[in-house]
């Protein structure tokens, strides 16, 4: 019976909301966020808890709720009382403006960088000793190769991969939409698993032991090399790849109503400070500060990156062409 | 009919009917009417685009067809698991009667976990499976796999009882009277045994088609090979598509409530005529 409850405790344990403090609080801020951000937050939050309390004197409790970055805009649209929300891709907070009026249009102006105060970039990971030679996203698309990436539809990581291969087919194809797309369709033929989120595929490619090379975002790839093992991964970083900005975002409607808008405010505003640019870097984030990026730059080989707004139009853009139902990825897909 | 059929012996008709149709409307048919109403802002058009989408159909085929063969499957194997388990006794039967019960205790996420790490290529069965070329994890073979796991405690447990009220005697005399084994089996234990095996059939069935926690893990979920309708209709609410959802959801609904009627329907058929033979 105990073991049973174990089980079910855990399985309850794994979509829920985890309290970081047991501490009596003054006040309770609430951070929705995506599913691999998880190690990032549990070092970032008390620390801001610590500079709260010697600047204000109030006790600070902040929650997190982890899940799949589209899953979790959902539920924020729903009804879950997020007083920040700090996602992966851009649509997952414009989402809140256009459908639920949550956050106003102009989030991405109310802090620094389009408010992201991290990006990161889609690199692969292959296995030890690259037995298979994969140097760049031209490789992927080679006849033989298995490819594990999580599915675009669901998840930001795919997402990014996705868009990756698309621009750099169009660099290297003079901008031709028709060569991208015969080039893409090739890359996703190699794919045997598709995968719900990022960490999903993780498995896949690490514990199931599926695939020649995992395309996933650097922060994935370093964690992986460091826990699962040096000895059994090598990261390869692609000549060209995307820059993954992660964007931030207050919940307007929700801290008016709560009265949490100075705290939840100060707490985004801690994740541009050197200090907590630090904490970001030190999980394989790269940080907007530029000091604080040399300071960790041996971590981050060069490599040249495109936006999605210089590269592919803009998140609007590569929604509505490329993600819609019946859009090129559904195309794609559906004539593998 | 005259009021001689109508007169009822037991007291308190009209509160429990009154009853099971308050309590099941709260519970099944309003939710299920929300499922309905929400499609209802569609428009004939896309109704029919979101419901017969070439990546929908395939997913239909692959959960419908791989639910009633997993169903199958477990009917056959559930019914030999029920006959040992009534029939014999041995050391550790206990066991094995709790064990049997193990799919409807377990997180169907954690059965997805384990049935994967089992069968995928470097997996305990899968390392063994795989140079036969029998690729299980990430088929649809895997599917199956899976759901043949949760569905087969319904069999054991609706056959089992019936199977205990079945005196042994009764075989005694079929072959007293001459009968062999395979015809005391089809003509004797095979009738007594059908409606619970339907029951059994359509339960299992049931779950299958809803199921989604163990198959998402095993399935490789590739469009067109080895999606189900169940993630269908999740990819499409983590879209924000809710009415698209629904509208699979409504399909889904329908099929299998006509399966299930044509199941039970069945049911009642042999039941009647095991009742007329005996």
């Amino acid at each position: 019976m105990r073991f049973c409850h174990m089980i079910l405790r855990a399985g309850i344990a794994l979509g829920s909301i985890t309290a970081a403090h047991d501490v009596v609080a003054d006040a309770t801020i609430l951070n929705v966020s995506y599913d691999v951000s998880r190690e990032l937050y549990k070092d970032i939050n008390p620390a801001f808890v610590a500079e709260w309390k010697t600047q204000t004197g109030e006790q600070l409790t902040i929650n997190q709720s982890h899940g799949g970055s589209s899953k979790q805009a959902l539920s924020v649209v729903n009804g879950l009382e997020a007083d920040v929300v700090t996602m992966n891709q851009a649509p997952d907070i414009d989402i809140l403006a256009s459908r639920a009026n949550l956050v106003s249009a102009d989030w991405s102006k109310r802090f620094p960088h389009d408010a992201t105060p991290y990006t990161t970039t889609s690199v692969f990971l292959v296995r030890k000793g690259n037995p298979k030679g994969i140097k760049d996203w031209n490789d992927l698309a080679r006849p033989g190769i298995q490819v594990i990436v999580p599915n675009p539809k669901t998840s930001g990581n795919g997402r990014y991969t996705y868009l990756a291969a698309w621009g750099y087919a169009l660099t290297k194809n003079a901008g031709s939409d028709a060569a991208a797309r015969d080039f893409v369709s090739k890359l996703f033929a190699n794919v045997p698993v598709l995968d719900g989120g990022g960490r999903g595929a993780t498995t896949t490619f690490t514990q199931r032991g599926v695939g020649d090379v995992l395309a996933t975002f650097e922060n994935e790839a370093i964690l992986i090399e460091r826990e699962v093992g040096a000895d059994k991964f090598d990261i390869v970083y692609p000549p060209l790849s995307i820059e993954a900005a992660a964007p931030v975002a207050v919940v307007d409607k929700v801290v008016d109503k709560r009265g949490t808008r100075k705290q939840a405010e100060a707490y985004l505003r801690f994740l541009f400070s050197p200090p907590g640019q630090d904490i970001i870097a030190r999980h394989h984030f790269r940080p907007r500060d530029a000091a604080v990026f040399k300071k960790y730059a041996g971590g981050f080989p060069a490599i040249k990156t495109f936006t999605v707004h210089e590269q592919l139009g803009g998140w609007a853009k590569v929604q509505k062409e490329h993600f819609a139902d019946d859009g090129i990825l559904d195309q794609i897909m559906v004539r593998r | 009919m005259n009021r001689a059929t109508t007169y009822r012996v037991l007291p308190g008709f009209g509160l429990s009917l009154g009853y099971t149709l308050a309590y099941l409307s709260l519970i099944v048919l309003i939710p299920l009417a929300a499922v309905f109403l929400k499609t209802f802002s569609l428009s004939f058009e896309q109704f029919w685009a979101a419901i017969s989408a070439p990546r929908v159909v395939a997913s239909y085929k692959l959960s419908f067809g791989a639910s009633l063969l997993a169903a199958a499957i477990n009917t056959v194997f559930g019914m030999m698991l029920a006959w040992a388990l009534v029939r014999y006794t041995f050391p550790g039967k206990r066991i094995v009667d709790a064990l049997v019960d193990l799919p409807f205790a377990l997180p169907t996420a954690v059965a997805g976990i384990a049935l994967t790490a089992l069968y995928a290529p470097n997996g305990w069965l899968g390392q063994i499976l795989e140079p036969l070329g029998i690729k299980v994890a990430f088929t649809p073979l895997g599917v199956l796999v899976a759901l043949i796991f949760i569905g087969l405690p319904f069999v054991v447990r609706t056959v089992q009882p019936v199977l205990a009220d079945l005196e042994t005697e009764l075989e005694e005399a079929a072959a007293s009277l001459g009968a062999q084994r395979w015809q005391t089996f089809r003509l004797v234990i095979l009738p007594i045994l059908l409606p619970a095996l339907l029951t059994g059939f359509a339960l299992a069935f049931a779950r299958a088609v809803g199921e989604y926690g163990s198959v998402i893990f095993i399935a490789g979920n590739i469009p067109m090979v080895s999606e189900i309708t169940p993630l269908m209709i999740i990819t499409k609410l983590e879209q924000y598509d809710y009415t698209g959802a629904t509208a699979i959801a409504c399909v889904m609904l329908l099929l299998s409530f006509a399966l299930l009627l044509v199941i039970n329907g069945l049911q009642a058929w042999t039941q009647k005529r095991g009742e007329k033979g005996s």
